[in-house]
C-alpha cells in the first residue's frame, strides 16, 4: 500500500481514485474501449446472421449480365445499389455507397485532427475540426436517408421487380419493407434495414455526442478543466462507427 | 498526454500542428477503398475475390484501430484485451457461414 502513496504526482485525469491506473489508460477511455468491444459483438452478430442467411439461400448461378430480381435467389448487391442522387436513370453501381464511405473516412480524419488539436490545447482548432466532423456526420445521415428512400421505393421499372403470386396471378412486388422485397428474398431487405439502420442509429448518437463536445469546447469547459480528454473518448466512438461501416461496406455491398 | 497543457486562460504558446501520420493514414485508407472498387468491377466473383476483399478490410481496420483509435500506441495488455475476444467473432463467423450452407 505504501507504494501507491509514494507514486509520483500524476495529473488528476490520468489517475483512478484508487491511485495509479490499470493498463495505463484513464477510467473513461478504458470503459469506452470495453463498451466498443461489446458493441463489436452486437454488430458482428448482425453481420454473422447476414453471412449465415446468405449462404443458406440459393445464389445467382448465371452470368452477371443475365441477372434478374427474383425472390428465389439472393441479389447481386451492385445490381440493387446503382442509383446516385441528381443522376436519375443512370446505372452507377456502388458509386453512391463509395461516396458515403469516403464521407465517413473523411469525418474520421477531421475527428483525429480535433483530438490532435486537443493535445496541443488549441481551442480554436478543436472547434474547427469538431464542426467539420459534425458536418460529415450529418452528410452521411442524409445520404443514408436517400439510400433508404430509394430502396423502399423499389425499382422504377416495375417489370424489373421480383414477382409474387397474388390470387394465382404473378404480380410485381411494389416497394420493399420487412415482409416483401422487390429485389430478392425478404430476408435481404430485413438485413439491409437492420444492419444499415443499426449503424445509422450509431452515427446519429455519434453526431449528438460530437455536438455536445463542440459546445463544451466552444464554451471553454475543457480549457478550464486543463485537458481535452473528452474529445478523445468521443473520438474513439466516432472511429468505431467508421470501422463498422468499413465492414458493412465489404460484407454487404462488395462481397 | 494532456499533462503539458497549461491551466487557466492566460496567454500560452500553442505548438504547431503535427498531422503527418494522420494524413498518411487517410491516404492509405482512401487508396485501399479505391482499389476495392477497381477489383469489384474488373474481377469476376470468386472465392479468391472474397478473400482479397476480406484481407483489404482487415488492413483498413488495422489502420483505423491502430492509428486513429491509437490502440497501436497503448500498452500491450490493453491491445490483447481488445484483440483476443474478437477472435471468437471470427470463429462464430466461419462456423455459421459453414452451417448456413448446409441448412437447405
Amino acid at each position: 500500500m505504501s507504494v501507491a502513496h509514494a507514486a509520483p504526482a500524476v495529473p488528476e485525469n490520468l489517475t483512478w481514485q484508487g491511485g495509479s491506473e490499470p493498463l495505463k489508460a484513464s477510467y473513461g477511455k478504458l470503459m469506452m474501449w470495453f463498451f466498443l468491444l461489446s458493441d463489436t459483438f452486437t454488430f458482428s452478430a448482425l453481420l454473422i446472421t447476414y453471412g449465415m442467411i446468405r449462404f443458406s439461400q440459393p445464389a445467382w448461378e448465371g452470368a452477371p449480365h443475365d441477372f434478374y430480381f427474383s425472390t428465389t435467389h439472393w441479389p447481386i448487391p451492385e445490381k440493387v445499389f446503382e442509383a446516385v442522387p441528381f443522376l436519375h436513370g443512370m446505372s452507377l453501381p456502388l458509386v453512391f455507397v463509395g461516396i458515403m464511405t469516403f464521407i465517413l473516412i473523411a469525418s474520421s480524419v477531421t475527428m483525429v485532427l480535433a483530438v490532435e488539436a486537443g493535445h496541443r490545447g488549441d481551442r480554436k482548432d478543436v472547434e474547427k475540426w469538431m464542426l467539420w466532423t459534425i458536418v460529415g456526420g450529418f452528410t452521411f445521415l442524409g445520404s443514408q436517408a436517400w439510400e433508404w428512400t430509394h430502396f423502399i421505393h423499389g425499382p422504377e421499372d416495375l417489370s424489373l421487380a421480383a414477382k409474387q403470386i397474388i390470387d394465382g396471378v404473378s404480380t410485381p412486388i411494389e416497394g420493399a419493407n420487412l415482409v416483401r422485397n422487390p429485389y430478392g428474398p425478404p430476408a435481404f431487405a430485413d438485413l439491409f434495414f437492420f444492419i444499415t439502420g443499426f449503424h445509422g442509429t450509431h452515427v446519429f448518437s455519434g453526431v449528438i455526442l460530437n455536438i455536445l463536445i463542440f459546445f463544451n469546447a466552444a464554451t471553454g469547459v475543457y480549457e478550464r478543466r486543463g485537458h481535452y480528454e473528452m474529445v478523445e473518448k468521443v473520438g474513439l466512438y466516432w472511429h468505431f462507427v467508421d470501422l463498422v461501416w468499413v465492414f458493412v461496406f465489404t460484407f454487404f455491398y462488395l462481397v | 498526454m494532456a499533462s503539458h497543457v497549461a491551466h487557466g486562460t492566460s496567454e500560452k504558446e500553442i505548438p504547431a500542428p503535427n498531422t503527418g501520420a494522420i494524413w498518411k493514414t487517410f491516404w492509405i485508407l482512401l487508396i485501399l477503398t479505391a482499389i476495392e472498387f477497381v477489383i469489384a468491377f474488373t474481377m469476376a466473383a470468386s472465392t479468391l475475390r472474397v478473400a482479397i476483399f476480406c484481407g483489404m478490410t482487415i488492413v483498413k481496420a488495422f489502420y483505423i484501430v491502430g492509428e486513429f483509435m491509437h490502440l497501436k500506441h497503448e500498452v500491450k495488455s490493453l491491445i490483447w484485451a481488445i484483440l483476443i475476444p474478437t477472435v471468437f467473432v471470427v470463429w462464430l463467423l466461419v462456423a455459421l457461414i459453414y452451417e448456413g450452407g448446409h441448412l437447405y
